[in-house]
């Protein structure tokens, strides 16, 4: 069936172009939040070659990262011989932090994809992004002060307890999905009714030029959702503009909803960066924990500013598929809920991922 | 009306994120390889003794809450259960070994009895030994091993002194070696071609890093 057909004229183009624009952006996130998606400190990351769209400078972040990572181990033994190595090894944490969250487990696909289906703004962005990079340092801090330094835990119980740690991470990054899934979706589909009952509302609207094969079609749709009062009402869609306004109870964003980003963050920050972990074992094993938990809260200052940067961008990219969907009255609205609708899934579908592939990457424990 | 594209784009956006969710990689071990071809009277191969040396940080990872009895050192002993781990482990990646005879791959045995782990307590870096018997022993006259993770999680380099010997070979069997190629701009460039969904190419991309081994006894 030709593509006109089956989505039933321009407005569909938009909505599509739109879609596909938010997935584009949260596709990046995901590309640098997947591709560097790491195991646990001995999980194999099952996988291949960097993705295509950022090609050559995921390469170079790669190198990047290896190269800081290295130098860890010989800094902090500087560190124990001249104290001003610390300085080095601080501005090393920094940079290590920054090209390390474009790599694994930083969330920033989770938390773009949050701020997109959520409607968050800026700040709440850079709040969410900052809280949840320092706690996932404080919860590496806490596993290894109180595995290793104060009960000599073996690495492979170490290892557990970060798997542990992992799998509350990832269910709850699913049950946040879930519910903004819920949320979303229902007032995706309350919008759509309205969109579609007969014009109570529609005095505020400029009717469209409408094709009515499309018409049709929506009728049938319908069918399957149990509604019955679409044949008859050929420029429906004339009514669309005044349900734009329709209000949504459940509303998330706005002001007082800290506690609903809390959750967000505890998902996120829950599980700490191996990378951290490792730098803290080290450390702890040179008589310097302190240097290391530092090394590990600079680290995660640097990793906040990545992940900030990139959900300033999906800010951004929301606030402007809203401007275009303000531009077209009813369905724009529903442009923007089919975008959080889909965000929302994106984050099940990411917490889905991170849970199966910890499962898969489990094996690998010991090497 | 919606529905379709609604779900055609939420399904390509799931699929997105599939596919890169699945596209991981990065080194987060370094393993140092010193490899030996253990032959036969008869000129036949028998087996690869492997030492890894892995990084500092690892190692002392690894080694977090392992009694020992002097502090900062470890005994074979001591680290047995250790080894033990790492081994059966490295099972199911083929022990990061491939080898080839005459250009038809090679089958290896798990590793014979006799594996351990050592600690150099002034590097803090612990080597892993162990043997590698070959399935059927070979004659032949093109032998290449390599030593590589094709997801690039562990990150295996030869050692810059004697990477590489041949124990008990013919006289006329000639040693040479590939080392990993540097992360070049071309490289760079012919990673950056594969598709999200390719999965494949990750071989190739674990063999640009490869060590690998020629022997040729003509």
């Amino acid at each position: 069936m030709p593509v006109r057909n089956v989505c039933g004229g321009r407005p569909i183009i938009h909505l599509a172009l739109l879609t596909a624009v938010i997935a584009g952006l949260l596709f990046a996130a995901g590309v640098l939040d997947g591709a560097f998606a790491q195991a646990a400190p001995f999980g194999a990351p099952r996988a291949p070659a960097p993705a295509a769209p950022v090609g050559g400078v995921l390469g170079w972040i790669f190198a990047k990262q290896a190269e800081f990572y290295r130098q860890f181990s010989g800094l902090i033994r500087a560190a124990k011989a001249d104290g001003s190595a610390v300085w080095s090894l601080i501005g090393l944490s920094f940079l290590y932090g920054i090209f390390h969250a474009a790599g694994p487990g930083h969330g920033k696909a989770v938390i773009s994809s949050y701020i997109v289906a959520n409607d968050e703004t800026w700040t709440r962005g850079v709040v969410l992004s900052f809280a949840s990079a320092l706690l996932q340092a404080l919860v590496a801090v806490v596993v290894v002060g109180i595995a290793a330094a104060l009960l000599s835990a073996s690495a492979a119980t170490m290892g557990r307890a970060v798997n542990a740690i992992e799998i509350v991470s990832y269910s709850l990054i699913i049950l946040i999905g879930l519910r903004l899934l819920w949320v979303k979706g229902r007032a995706f589909l309350a919008l759509l009714r309205t969109l579609h009952r007969p014009a109570a509302l529609g005095a505020a609207a400029t009717p469209q030029p409408h094709d009515h094969a499309h018409h049709h079609h929506h009728g049938h749709d319908h069918h399957a959702h149990g509604e019955a009062h679409h044949h008859a009402h050929a420029h429906q869609d004339a009514a669309a503009w005044g349900h734009a306004h329709a209000p949504e109870p459940e509303e998330l964003a706005g002001p007082g909803g800290w506690k609903r980003g809390l959750s967000a963050i505890v998902a996120v920050g829950l599980r700490p960066c191996s990378g951290a972990i490792l730098v803290l074992v080290f450390a702890l094993a040179q008589g310097l924990f302190w240097t290391g938990v530092v090394s590990t809260f600079v680290m995660a200052v640097g990793t906040a500013i990545t992940v900030a940067a990139i959900a300033s961008l999906a800010v951004a990219a929301r606030a402007w598929a809203k401007h275009i969907a303000e531009a077209r009255p009813g369905y724009g609205m529903l442009a923007m809920r089919a975008i959080e609708v889909g965000a929302a899934v994106v984050i099940i579908a990411f917490g889905a991922l991170l849970l199966t592939g910890y499962m898969v990457t489990e094996r690998m424990v010991g090497i | 009306m919606m529905h379709r594209p609604v779900i055609c784009g939420l399904a390509a956006c799931a699929a997105l994120v599939i596919a890169t969710a699945a596209a991981r990689a990065h080194p987060h071990i370094w393993v140092t390889v010193k490899s030996e071809l253990v032959y036969a009277p008869d000129g036949t191969v028998t087996s690869v003794r492997h030492a890894w040396t892995f990084d500092d940080m690892f190692s002392v990872f690894a080694t977090q809450g392992i009694e020992s009895k002097t502090k900062g050192e470890f005994t074979r002993e001591e680290l047995a259960p250790l080894a033990e781990v790492n081994v059966t482990s490295l099972k199911e990646y083929d022990f990061f070994t491939y080898a080839k005879a005459n250009g038809k791959k090679v089958e290896f045995e798990e590793p014979s009895a006799g594996y351990y782990l050592d600690f150099d307590p002034k590097d803090t870096v612990l080597t892993l030994h162990f043997t590698l018997p070959l399935k059927a022993p070979v004659k032949a006259k093109d032998i290449s091993l390599e030593v590589y993770d094709r997801e690039f999680f562990v990150d295996f380099s030869f050692a810059e002194k004697d990477p590489v010997k041949l124990v008990g070979a013919p006289a006329h069997c000639k040693l040479s070696i590939g080392r990993p190629q540097e992360m070049s701009a071309a490289l760079t460039r012919q990673l950056s071609q594969l598709g999200a969904d390719q999965r494949d190419p990750s071989l190739t991309i674990g063999a640009e890093y490869a060590n690998k081994i020629f022997v040729k006894c003509p």
